[in-house]
């Protein structure tokens, strides 16, 4: 009997695959089938869910309440939309302290302010300890379009950037199950990318929150998207001190740990300079950094390349195997 | 040319474009001459990695060095009988926790995988990230008996032996551990007197050197003329490795080079080597794809056989062979063929759905050549 496995919720191809094969043929629809962030709606509006089983529920630099709201808003944002009004859907286990709930929810309140969007509908279930773990959140986002991702439009010498350095979320959760034993300075990188929304009318053609998978996987993606390959620059793609520190005695590819507060954004080559400049002069986006640009010399159509620190080019696949369940 | 080591960013110089460019440029200029490539073998699954990794492999071929994947990653070589072995204990066996590294859960036999097995009533597998975490778990549930499904070359099998030790002194008599542990040397000299393969010469494997030391290659040189050197996981450390084997052909003096001295000393590492001697000995083992190999495995004396988990559960362990149809993991573990070789390779063989156990691990030479080499996709 064939059974679903871990993997097929990872975020990887086992997941695309599941939703292609199970989900698509039953719930198909127009809206449905473009498996945006977003589905994008007829009047104008953009409609986005996530659910949020993050383990630990704490962990340095934000916890499940930060996540859940920050996480439906950049779904939103990178869709071209201002967030307007939030779901949200608890699902407790019997025996959770309410000092943690409460805990949770003052997080969810100053997340929601500082995102400038308010909870307008939600529901509770409390299940049978042991049927949960902790707590699960769902949350929904409602947008209004203000600019909408044009990947048709993007070409040739088009350039590639991110908004700060990758990987920290994803690191934060792993260091957080001290399954290592090891302890360092990174943080979650979880944050609003609230900020990006003015981009859409300066030339950006396209945007990603980088979560599960990586920057590795958004590339990937993309790639298969559009009608160039892409390349970017191991040597450019930021990456904080400590976490290069951590990636490395732990063998891990900082290309494949999420983010949470992180973008990928393509630009038009006559833009690019100057969006990096006001990237830069934002605190959220101080380490921005163009990693790369849309090709026609190098690589085929479909495929995402890195010229590696070593001076090498290879390509980039989407996270495949997910070992680390459950980081957002 | 030796790459400095700086205190801010210790492997910057050893992974550095400049670097990689004048050692390259050294290579070729060596192998000008030679008027062929020369065919090396790089034993460790983690140089296979730096090679696909840094991107490095098609400059090597150009600069004359075809690069030949060996056996060096033990999720790869350990046969499907242990695993099946752990399978059917878990599914039949109640209040079991079976402890293993993530790669082990994920190789496919007729019996499926640790992963998509379902375990018996209070039974479970558990991912360990070291072999201290097995321990800790048998130290945390007093009413299951814990097994460590421990898998692993020289580099591993002193910290995982090392266990065993801590059991009995902790008396966690319901510690076990089914030991799948291999040794390099051996299987080197499998392969070179099975003379089917042709190679020119050896890198040897950083992290088991550093435990064994130099002398554990001698053999190689001295019997089998080839030349060899010890090497690092950067970049540079490779073609530092491999510049030393393309001069000990030049000059027809084949021996022993050490590149990686930062790491590895020419006795290895003798308190590693002493627990290994005082706790286990030598049998002829079964390796996935170069069958039985004498004494290539090591397992626990008698005197710690409490420990033994083939020994003290249900638990049997029966030679067998079990490559599913097609999948020729057996021929690229001894370097007879590449990945791509192979008619399930990107096809119905991929990262997702592995049909043999070189796609299922980060070591393995199939992950590796389809997760990072361009065009792997398209074949």
């Amino acid at each position: 009997m064939k059974q679903v496995s871990l993997e097929m919720g990872s975020g990887g191809r086992l997941m695309r695959d599941f939703i292609k094969d199970q989900l698509l043929p039953a719930l198909g629809n127009q809206l449905l089938n473009e498996l945006h962030d977003s589905a994008i709606l007829p009047s104008g509006l953009a409609l986005t869910t996530d659910s949020y089983t993050v383990d630990p529920i704490f962990f340095p630099g934000g916890d499940i309440g930060t996540l859940c709201i920050n996480g439906t808003v950049n779904d939103l944002v990178v869709s071209g939309a201002q967030p307007e009004y939030l779901s949200l859907a608890l699902i407790i286990e019997e025996g959770l302290e309410i000092e943690v709930l409460e805990k949770i929810l003052l997080s969810i309140k100053k997340t929601t302010a500082k995102n400038r969007v308010g909870i307008v509908t939600g529901d509770t279930k409390v299940v049978p300890r042991g049927q949960a773990d902790k707590i699960y959140i769902n949350t929904a986002g409602l947008g209004r379009l203000q600019g909408r991702p044009q990947p048709d439009k993007i070409k040739a010498g088009d350039k590639i950037l991110v908004t700060g350095p990758v990987g920290e979320h994803g690191l934060a959760i792993m260091l957080a199950r001290n399954n290592f034993q090891m302890s360092s300075r990174i943080k979650s990188d979880c944050a609003p990318l609230l900020f990006l929304l003015p981009l859409w009318k300066k030339g950006s053609l396209w945007m990603r929150d980088i979560t599960r998978g990586g920057l590795a996987s958004v590339l990937a993606e993309l790639a298969e998207r559009i009608s160039y390959p892409l390349l970017v620059e191991e040597n450019k793609i930021p990456l904080s001190r400590a976490l290069r520190g951590a990636v490395e005695i732990l063998g891990i590819d900082p290309l494949y740990l999420a983010c949470e507060g992180r973008a990928l954004l393509v630009v038009k080559e006559t833009e690019a300079s100057q969006i990096l400049t006001w990237l830069k002069k934002n605190p959220a986006s101080r380490q921005a950094a163009i990693i790369g640009e849309v090709q026609d010399k190098i690589g085929k159509k479909g495929e995402a390349l890195l010229q590696t620190s070593s001076g090498g080019l290879r390509l980039l696949e989407p996270l495949t195997s997910e070992l680390l369940p459950r980081i957002c | 040319m030796r790459p400095k080591t700086s205190s801010r960013d210790p492997l910057a110089h050893w992974r550095s474009a400049n670097t990689i460019k004048v050692l390259l440029k050294t290579i070729a200029e060596e192998t000008k001459n030679l008027g062929k490539p020369l065919r090396l073998m790089e034993i460790c699954g983690t140089h296979t990695m730096t090679l696909h990794r840094s991107g490095l492999k098609p400059w090597l071929q150009e600069a004359g060095i075809e690069m030949v994947s060996g056996p060096g990653c033990p999720v790869c070589i350990t046969p499907d009988f242990y695993h099946e072995a752990i399978i059917d204990l878990v599914t039949s066996g109640e209040n079991i926790l079976v402890a293993t590294f993530g790669d082990m859960t994920r190789v496919p036999t007729r019996k499926g995988s640790l992963q998509t097995t379902v375990p018996a009533s209070g039974s479970q597998i558990k991912i360990v990230y070291s072999p201290e975490e097995a321990l800790e778990l048998a130290r945390q549930n007093f009413d299951k008996r814990v097994i460590f499904f421990g898998a692993g070359f020289e580099t591993t099998i002193p910290s995982i032996v090392y266990t065993v030790k801590k059991a009995s002194q902790q008396n966690l008599e319901a510690f076990f551990l089914l030991a799948a542990l291999w040794l390099i040397p051996p299987a080197i000299e499998a392969i070179l007197s099975s003379g089917e393969v042709a190679i020119d010469g050896f890198i040897y494997p950083g992290h088991v050197s550093a435990v064994i030391g130099e002398r554990a290659y001698a053999f190689v040189a001295e019997k089998y003329h080839l030349p060899g050197a010890i090497a690092g996981f950067e970049p540079a450390d490779i073609l530092l490795g491999i510049m030393s084997v393309v001069r000990q052909i030049k000059q027809g003096k084949p021996r022993v080079a050490n590149e990686y001295r930062r790491v590895v000393k020419a006795e290895g590492n003798p308190q590693a080597l002493a627990l290994m001697a005082e706790m286990l000995e030598p049998f002829d083992a079964d390796w996935r794809g170069l069958g039985t190999i004498p004494a290539s495995g090591l397992r626990l004396k008698p005197e710690w056989a409490d420990f033994e988990a083939s020994k003290n559960l249900n638990l049997a362990l029966k030679p067998q062979k079990t490559l599913s149809s097609g999948c020729r993991c057996g021929e690229v573990l001894k370097g007879l063929v590449g990945p791509r070789d192979c008619p399930l390779f990107g096809q119905a063989c991929v990262p997702d759905s592995p049909r043999g156990p070189c796609m299922v691990s980060y070591e393995g030479a199939c992950l590796i050549e389809y997760k990072y080499s361009a065009g792997a996709k398209k074949k």
